[in-house]
């Protein structure tokens, strides 16, 4: 047997304030290597200051042939956004 | 570790027919020998793992590696190049890495020997990461400022390779049954060098006295602890204790380190007016 | 380090939905990216599949003939620049495994694909490194090649072959210089350091203007490909920019590039330049550089002897996940 190990969804936080970014994927057999192949792979030059390794198996995404169902009805939601208010320009601090 | 006892010389003795005898003269004073010690067993354990560069069983382990091999390459290059400063007579840390031969490198040997296969490799990892862990610990307090400043930085690094290498020595030894019988030849090859670690010889012994040294002999209960909180986790059976091989800190070693610098040292030693 | 295309036609229309193969080209034409799990024609996964997984195996054997100095090269800097540049090559065939990953193939059916010969790699790496400037000469001329092969991959039309572009441009930019530097100093050096420096120029010329691939008329499918946002030159627009580009800094060291016909030319603004020899080209491609079988037994070595590693760690986390649920 030569098989190769599970693969595994890296994120890394660049610095503090910021969330998690993905940045690519590993292979390793377990967590604790995972987090430590992470690390060897995506954090050599200062990349980050924190690290998450998640099973691809265990992604779930949205379908793209759904993408119209999923997000179109999002887009004529105009009152959500604030330029959708008109306020007179001598009304301040609103 | 219960070990048999080193080769205790009386006082004074030159140890006439022993193969880890004191040397009778050093050439650079104390403080350039211990610095000695220090750069070459990182240089001598980097130049091994570069040689497992493209050769790994995985591309990220190759990763890991290099990464260990880099962080011993510089820790290297600042005890070399200060080991160049206290000598006084010009040499800087390529001049002591690649024009020195056998007699004059003081690492143990630990970090001399053979990659073997990966087991074995990760073997001495451990065993040495896990030293020169509090060995770095215990020098972050150095009188010396140069040595605090290095070893202060390099205990983070050495961390990092003491835990890689505990991570691969529990999966190989409660991995498969070749797997552990692998890790178990690994750890029975490299034990023998373990003792010369602790070894209180007396250069040693006067820098721990003024507080530039570590008092290496103190270090090793929390190292037993350490290690067998390893083996347990690896279910891997301590190997029984052999005979101690020192004589690397006088610059006798095993026949492996020769060749090793033939390799390293071959441009500069061909090409002597060369700048690289 | 740049995946030699080679030629194979593709049919790609006959069999795909035209409807969905419509929208698939506006949306490419357009300079939107394709994502893994978007519809795209067999063609084009299968191409860029290839071409991915080829730039890949191009970056992991391309440590060979530079990790083949790593344990001699010459000071202390000297060693940590070269490893910490052999290990981005790791890291970057790992970002191009992971991005060809998202295709639909294993990483570990490329490697089998590369292990039996299937699957090929820059016919550059077939090549020995023979001194110290062989080292110098990669970094200068291979990586400066590669640069210019993949900073416009950076704007492909995959997604993650894309971002695994931009990081590896990123990485890489250290790459050439400190190869152009070792050069310098070469040939600043003493007349042994000279010689080996013309030498390696000598040896590495011809086959960089190869990574390049065939020429334009032996490339039946640039068209297709630049269509598709995989590639965005033609191979002879690139060799052309890299000859311009590469002849005022080989005269800067003071070294002759190997070519009686290189001279410059008024009219068309670029260097003309010497025939290459393609059928050198084509031998390499099929397996026959001069090192071509220590680099494929290296990996192949590589793989098979890690087999025991990879085996154990895959044991040990399944006996672990069995406690798990046990408990």
């Amino acid at each position: 047997m030569a098989q190769d190990w599970p693969l595994w969804e890296v994120f890394v936080r660049s610095r503090g304030g910021l969330s998690h970014r993905h940045v690519g994927s590993v292979h390793a057999p377990d967590p604790e290597i995972a987090l430590r192949h992470a690390r060897d792979t995506y954090t050599r030059r200062m990349e980050g200051i924190s690290l998450w390794v998640v099973p691809s198996a265990q992604i779930v995404a949205s379908d793209p042939a759904d993408d119209a169902a999923m997000f179109d009805p999002a887009a004529d939601k105009v009152y959500r956004h604030p330029t959708f208010y008109s306020i007179p320009d001598d009304v301040t601090h609103i | 570790m219960a070990s048999l006892p080193p080769i205790d010389l009386p006082p004074g003795a030159t140890g006439a027919g022993a193969f880890d005898a004191q040397a009778a003269e050093t050439d650079g004073g104390v403080l350039f020998d211990h610095l000695l010690r220090l750069g070459d067993d990182s240089l001598i354990l980097g130049q091994r793992l570069g040689e497992w560069t493209g050769h790994a069983p995985s591309v990220e382990v190759d990763l890991s590696l290099a990464n260990i091999a880099l962080d011993l390459i510089g820790q290297a290059t600042h005890f070399l190049n200060y080991a160049g400063e206290i000598e006084g007579k010009g040499r800087d840390g390529d001049a002591l890495a690649f024009h020195r031969d056998v007699l004059d490198f003081r690492n143990c040997w630990l970090v001399e020997q053979p990659n073997g296969d990966f087991a074995q490799t990760m073997a001495r990892q451990l065993l040495f990461s896990t030293w020169q862990k509090s060995l770095f610990e215990a020098l972050k307090g150095s009188a010396d400022r140069t040595i605090s400043a290095v070893a202060e930085k390099a205990v983070k690094e050495v961390s990092y390779h003491q835990e890689l290498a505990a991570e691969w020595v529990i999966r190989l030894g409660d991995g498969t049954d070749e797997s552990r019988r692998r890790m178990q030849d690994g750890l029975d090859w490299m034990w023998r060098f373990v003792p010369e670690l602790f070894d209180m010889d007396e250069a040693t012994a006067f820098l721990a006295a003024r507080g530039i040294g570590a008092d290496v002999a103190a270090l090793r209960a929390d190292y037993d602890r350490r290690i067998d909180a390893v083996l347990a986790e690896a279910t891997l059976d301590r190997p029984r204790d052999q005979r101690p091989i020192l004589g690397g800190r006088r610059g006798h070693h095993s026949e492996h380190l020769g060749h090793l610098l033939c390799t390293m040292q071959f441009l500069p030693r061909t090409y002597p007016d060369a700048t690289w | 380090m740049y995946t030699t295309e080679l030629s194979k036609t593709t049919n790609v229309a006959s069999t795909e939905d035209p409807d969905k193969l419509a929208a698939f080209e506006a949306r490419v034409a357009a300079d939107e990216f394709i994502e893994p799990k978007d519809w795209m024609p067999e063609a084009y996964r299968r191409t860029l599949t290839r071409q991915i997984s080829q730039h890949a195996h191009s970056e992991i054997v391309g440590m060979l003939p530079e990790g083949n100095w790593i344990t001699r090269a010459p000071s202390l800097r000297r060693k940590a620049i070269l490893l910490a540049k052999v290990q981005d090559e790791a890291g970057h065939g790992l970002y191009l495994y992971s991005a060809a990953e998202t295709l639909g193939t294993s990483r570990e059916q490329m490697i089998e694909a590369l292990h039996s010969g299937k699957a090929k790699y820059s016919t550059i790496f077939n090549y020995p490194t023979l001194t110290w400037a062989d080292i110098g000469a990669i970094g200068w001329l291979v990586d400066g090649a590669a640069i210019m092969n993949q900073v416009p991959l950076q704007r492909t039309s995959y997604g993650p072959y894309a971002r695994a572009m931009v990081r590896v441009c990123k990485e890489e930019s250290f790459h050439q210089r400190q190869g152009y530097e070792i050069m310098m100093a070469m040939c600043a050096g003493t007349a042994d350091q000279k010689r080996m420096a013309q030498d390696a120029l000598n040896r590495w010329w011809w086959p960089s203007l190869m990574m390049f691939g065939p020429p334009d008329a032996d490339s039946p499918n640039t068209a297709q490909s630049m269509r598709w946002r995989i590639k965005r030159e033609t191979n002879d627009e690139l060799r052309q920019k890299f000859v311009d580009i590469t002849v005022p800094q080989a005269a800067a060291l003071g070294l002759s590039i190997p070519d009686p016909a290189l001279r410059w030319n008024e009219a068309k603004g670029g260097h003309d330049y010497g025939d290459v020899d393609w059928e050198e080209f084509y031998a390499v491609v099929r397996g026959e550089g001069p090192v071509a079988k220590e680099r494929i037994k290296a990996r192949r070595d590589a793989w098979e002897e890690g087999a025991w590693v990879r085996d154990a760690a895959a044991a040990y986390a399944a006996k672990r996940n069995r406690k798990a649920e046990a408990a």
